[in-house]
Parts: C-alpha cells; sequence; structure tokens
C-alpha cells in the first residue's frame, strides 16, 4: 500500500467560503455529497454520461463525477442547494418543474435544473431546437423530456418578461 | 474515489515539464474527460496522474504579431465556439467542437486533450487537418511546432516527447485567411455521440467568386488516424465554381480514404458518406466564400 495523499481545497459553496482537507483520488461528486452532504448532487453513471452529479462551477455546467475534488480550489461552486429561499421556498425554475410534470422519480432534477440555471442567467432568448441542444447533456428515463424543455422554455420567457 | 496512485498538480508550463522529467510514467490529465472515464472502467489502474487542469495560461485565444491565431491547448469546446476570433476566421472550428458530446463536455473537454489522445474520430480533428494547424510542444529543451499531420503515428499515439507537453494549437495567417469552411458530423444521435464519419471541407475562391483558388479535406474515421484527401484537393485547386467539380471533388476523396468496417459502421457505408458529406460541405464552403452555386 502506498502512503494516502490529501490535499487541502479552499473554495466557495453556495456562496459561502468552505475549506477541506480531501483525499486527491476523490472526485467533485465525492467530495460535495460526502464532505458537505450536498446529496443534490446524485451518483449516476459516473463516467460523464447522465448528467445527474451535474454542478455549477464558476456559472458553467460540469458533470462533477469526471472533475477532481482538488480542482475546486478557488472555484465557486453552486449546487442545487443554492436555490431554496431562506425559509425553504422554491425558486421559479425549481416551481415550473413542479407545474409542468417535469420530474417523477426526481434523480435527474438537480442536475437538469443546474443547467437550466445557466441557461437562464445568461439572459438570452432561445429556440426550441438550441434548448434541446443545451438539455441534452442529461439522460431522463422517466418523463419523455417534452415536461422539461417546456418548464425551461416557460421560465425563460417568464424572467425575459415575455409570453409564452 | 479514482484509482491513482498519486497526482502531481503542475503550477506553471515550466513545472509540468519537470513533473514530466521526474514522473515519465505519470498520465497527463487536462479536462479529464478522457482520462477519468478510462480510470472510472479499470484502465490505468493505480496510475499516477499529472495534472495541468488549472494552469490557466494554457487557456484563451489570441492573434500573434504575424497574425498567427493562436489557441491555448486547455481552452475547453465551449470557449472556442464562443471566442470572437474564432467566429471571425475558422468559424468552423467552433461549429466542429460544438457537436462533441454535450453541453457539460464541451464545458470541461479541452482541444489539447482532443489531438494528444490520438483518436480519428476527434470533432476538432479534421478541421485541424484540414486548416494545417500546426502544434506547439513546450519540452525541455524549449518549444517545438509540428504540423498536426506529423504529429498523429498511428490511433491513440502522438508525438509528445520526453518531458514535453502540448501548449497550443496554432493556425497560420495564410491558412486562414479568406478560407470558409463547413464540418459535417455524421453520428447516430445528434448528442453524446462519436462520429461515424467526420468530414471538413473549406475553399479559398478568386476575388471574382468564379474560380477554386485553394480546397481542402480531411477526414475523422477514414482511416486509424484524420487524414487529407489530396486528390480531391489538388482537382478542385484552379478549376471554375460548379455543382460537377463538387461532384467531381467528392468522388475522388476516394483515392484517399481507408475506412474500415466496425461495429459503428460498415466500410461501404462509410465510403459512401465520405463521398456524399465532401460533396455537399464543398457546397456549402463554396456558398460561405460568397460563391454562386
Amino acid at each position: 500500500m502506498h502512503e494516502i495523499q490529501y490535499q487541502t481545497v479552499r473554495f466557495n459553496l453556495n456562496g459561502k467560503d468552505v475549506e477541506r482537507v480531501v483525499d486527491v483520488r476523490a472526485s467533485l461528486t465525492d467530495m460535495l455529497r460526502n464532505d458537505f452532504r450536498m446529496t443534490s448532487v446524485k451518483k449516476g453513471c459516473e463516467v460523464g454520461e447522465c448528467g445527474a452529479c451535474n454542478v455549477l462551477i464558476d456559472g458553467e455546467a460540469f458533470n462533477s463525477c469526471i472533475y477532481l475534488a482538488v480542482w475546486a480550489n478557488g472555484k465557486k461552486i453552486r449546487t442545487l442547494e443554492s436555490l431554496l429561499g431562506p425559509n425553504g421556498e422554491l425558486s421559479d425554475i425549481q416551481q415550473a418543474f413542479v407545474d409542468e410534470a417535469a420530474i417523477q422519480c426526481g434523480f435527474c432534477t438537480p442536475g437538469f435544473i443546474l443547467t437550466a440555471v445557466e441557461i437562464l442567467e445568461s439572459g438570452k432568448e432561445y429556440s426550441d431546437a438550441e434548448l434541446r441542444k443545451l438539455l441534452s447533456g442529461h439522460l431522463c428515463r422517466c418523463t419523455g423530456y417534452e415536461n422539461i424543455l417546456r418548464a425551461v422554455k416557460k421560465t425563460m420567457y417568464k424572467r425575459l418578461g415575455k409570453d409564452v | 474515489m479514482y484509482d491513482m496512485k498519486a497526482l502531481y498538480q503542475a503550477a506553471s508550463v515550466e513545472d509540468a515539464v519537470s513533473l514530466r522529467m521526474a514522473h515519465p510514467e505519470a498520465q497527463i490529465i487536462a479536462g479529464g474527460s478522457d482520462v477519468l472515464v478510462q480510470m472510472r472502467e479499470g484502465k490505468r489502474a493505480g496510475a499516477e496522474l499529472i495534472s495541468i487542469q488549472t494552469l490557466d495560461e494554457m487557456r484563451g485565444v489570441s492573434l500573434e504579431e504575424d497574425g498567427t491565431l493562436r489557441i491555448g491547448s486547455l481552452t475547453s469546446f465551449s470557449h472556442i465556439t464562443r471566442d470572437p476570433l474564432i467566429q471571425q476566421y475558422i468559424n468552423v472550428l467552433g461549429e466542429a467542437v460544438d457537436q462533441v458530446g454535450g453541453p457539460q463536455i464541451r464545458n470541461i473537454g479541452t482541444i489539447g486533450g482532443n489531438t494528444c489522445n490520438g483518436v480519428t474520430s476527434a470533432d476538432s480533428a479534421s478541421t485541424l487537418f484540414a486548416w494545417d494547424a500546426i502544434v506547439e510542444l513546450t519540452g525541455p529543451q524549449g518549444i517545438r511546432r509540428q504540423p498536426i499531420g506529423e504529429f498523429y503515428i498511428q490511433a491513440g499515439k502522438v508525438d509528445i516527447r520526453e518531458g514535453e507537453i502540448q501548449t497550443a494549437i496554432l493556425i497560420p495567417k495564410e491558412s486562414y485567411a479568406n478560407c470558409f469552411g463547413h464540418y459535417i458530423k455524421y453520428a447516430m444521435r445528434s448528442a453524446m455521440d462519436i462520429a461515424t464519419l467526420g468530414t471538413s471541407v473549406n475553399v479559398r475562391l478568386s476575388a471574382d467568386k468564379k474560380t477554386v483558388e485553394r480546397a481542402r479535406v480531411a477526414f475523422g474515421v477514414a482511416g486509424p488516424v484524420p487524414l487529407r484527401a489530396v486528390h480531391a484537393e489538388e482537382l478542385a485547386a484552379g478549376q471554375p465554381v460548379s455543382l460537377e467539380l463538387a461532384e467531381k471533388f467528392a468522388q475522388a476523396v476516394k483515392e484517399d480514404i481507408h475506412p474500415r468496417d466496425s461495429w459503428r459502421a460498415a466500410k461501404d457505408f462509410r465510403l459512401h458518406i465520405a463521398v456524399e458529406s465532401a460533396g455537399r460541405a464543398f457546397i456549402e464552403s463554396v456558398k460561405l466564400a460568397g460563391g454562386d452555386l
């Protein structure tokens, strides 16, 4: 057995500066779930195909399963937990997922919603084809995607102050 | 947890070169979307990794004094697609890498990793071949520049020597000036799929847009490494723009390509889509260059 290598990682998690000593072999998914109890970050395929572990790093969507925990140093990381209001209120995009029945088992939902956040925060108006492409890094085996697309589209128009 | 023996994090390009010299067996890791997936599959078990992921000096696109377009090897696919210099001078590269994997993969995957893994299906590779890209490697003896066609040795093997890391991809001005190109990825799915065949064509037309001054075409998955179809290029150079020329150009690509049967597609099918894609990409490139077809 060789010696386990540890490293200190300092980053901003959901608006709060944090610090941990992590095993260098850990993925960002491992660290967020095990050290910070961010259980919205799901372990799905663990090879960057399903999108269930998606988080926002400096505003861009990344599959945290194929991202080393030590790379988080100095980054701003957001998980689904950051979207809740002070009294546990849902954000507009989460509410839209509920309203449009864009959730069944819920396993893919946090990943999808964070990609939706990246899309919405760009402040741009996308066509259906563009939205489909932007959402294509997530697998959902329940909903058939149409309701998810509708939830994102509805929220996009709402934030842009336009009618659907 | 990944099954790795040790992780060495480079603090600079120089440091990466020293780490390469000190740990010649270690695998370089850039974005990780290939290396970490292979580790998860049990390949590279117990490997040592040299991480260059955090070297921001290797990110971004810039113009050098002589007009050479410089793409830092760690520039992610999504940043290449969004970059104004890429959009202005070699838009087809941005379009090609916008077809890699899915959005999250395009945020982490780098153009350096895409070329260093030596895979023929890499979406960036055929376009880089078709635009005579130069690979910049930094090693203990300094900087070495090599045409991309010579960089690929065989499937999965590229010419990275002892202590070297790839630091940039360069597109000379002579290569991109007044050139317009189009890339066609043929795959079974439109996301999260690997190309069955990739075709990248670009043309430079005469000032009156009536004559093809230069046409270049390269393929991925038409051989063990990406390749150029020089017979088709020679045939088109200096010829008047026409649909007949597009057809002849397309047929001529068969002279140079040698695809194989794989579980993804049969050799005959790849030959068929190579001809069809070359013709379509040629026509599209001519139109982008302002030609009338």
